[in-house]
């Protein structure tokens, strides 16, 4: 699994995760995604458009991350879930409680 | 049938997985299948790694049986006597503040595998499941 920071735009901290977030991926994705938040960065989108997998030790991963940002009214949006992730999201309703769009221009257009 | 067996840990995962995945493409089964096969056994395998063997190590093993666009799968392991299927829902509903990821890992097993039994057996723990080939655009009779 791969995690990037691809930018900045508007104050929103943009993130693209690659590969499989599982059980053994998911605790690393979290550490650097709270690292990032302890560091100041409370507006987060992550672009999943190269993410290939998910678990519920993701979902996990991602509901801990969300919960943290809303405490600090932060943000947090879900970009260009592909397949199997994006059929993870709704059936587990996690699409219904944390915004997800359909790609990083589409989130950095909404405010 | 081809079997794999290994360590009960997380450190295992990984090589698990690739078993199974290799058996889904000899079912034939395509990609996106093969993906909730892969999400439905991580989260059985993930559960024994966290409840199986409190003590000490324990081993778990992958029995699979691959047929033409089906694909059964044995998991066994002879840890403490455990049914994920009877793992009640997760609240899908509930609202970010309220919602737990307690019993999603069940959830999925059940939602993605077409056929899913648990037996004890002696002292084992003994979980089947059965994927087949399927429509997503088609209503599922689930």
């Amino acid at each position: 699994m791969e995690i990037e920071n691809t930018g900045k735009d508007d104050g929103r901290f943009m993130v693209a995760v690659r590969g499989r977030m599982d059980a053994v991926t998911a605790p690393e994705f979290e550490k650097r995604i709270l690292d990032w938040i302890d560091s100041g960065e409370t507006h987060i989108i992550l672009d999943l458009g190269e993410l290939e997998y998910i678990s519920s030790a993701g979902l996990r991963s991602i509901l801990t991350i969300a919960k943290n940002l809303r405490g600090q009214q932060g943000s947090l949006v879900l970009c260009a879930l592909r397949d199997t992730v994006k059929e993870v999201f709704e059936i587990s309703g996690f699409s219904t409680i944390i915004p997800v769009c359909e790609s990083t221009e589409a989130a950095l257009k909404e405010t | 049938m081809p079997e794999i067996t290994s360590l009960a840990r997380m450190e295992d995962l990984q090589r698990l997985m690739q078993f199974v995945v290799s058996q889904a493409q000899s079912a034939h089964l395509p990609a996106r299948r093969q993906r909730e096969i892969e999400l439905a056994v991580e989260e059985v395998l993930v559960n024994i790694f966290s409840y199986a063997y409190p003590d000490a190590e324990g081993r778990v093993s992958i029995a699979c049986q691959a047929e033409d666009e089906r694909l059964t799968i044995e998991i066994r392991d002879v840890g403490v006597p455990f049914n994920i299927l009877e793992i009640p829902n997760p609240d899908v509903g509930a609202g970010l503040s309220e919602r737990q990821v307690g019993g999603l890992g069940a959830f999925f097993v059940r939602k993605m595998a077409d056929e899913a039994r648990y037996r004890r057996e002696g002292d084992q723990n003994v979980l089947v499941l059965i994927f087949d080939q399927r429509g997503h655009d088609a209503p599922h009779p689930k």
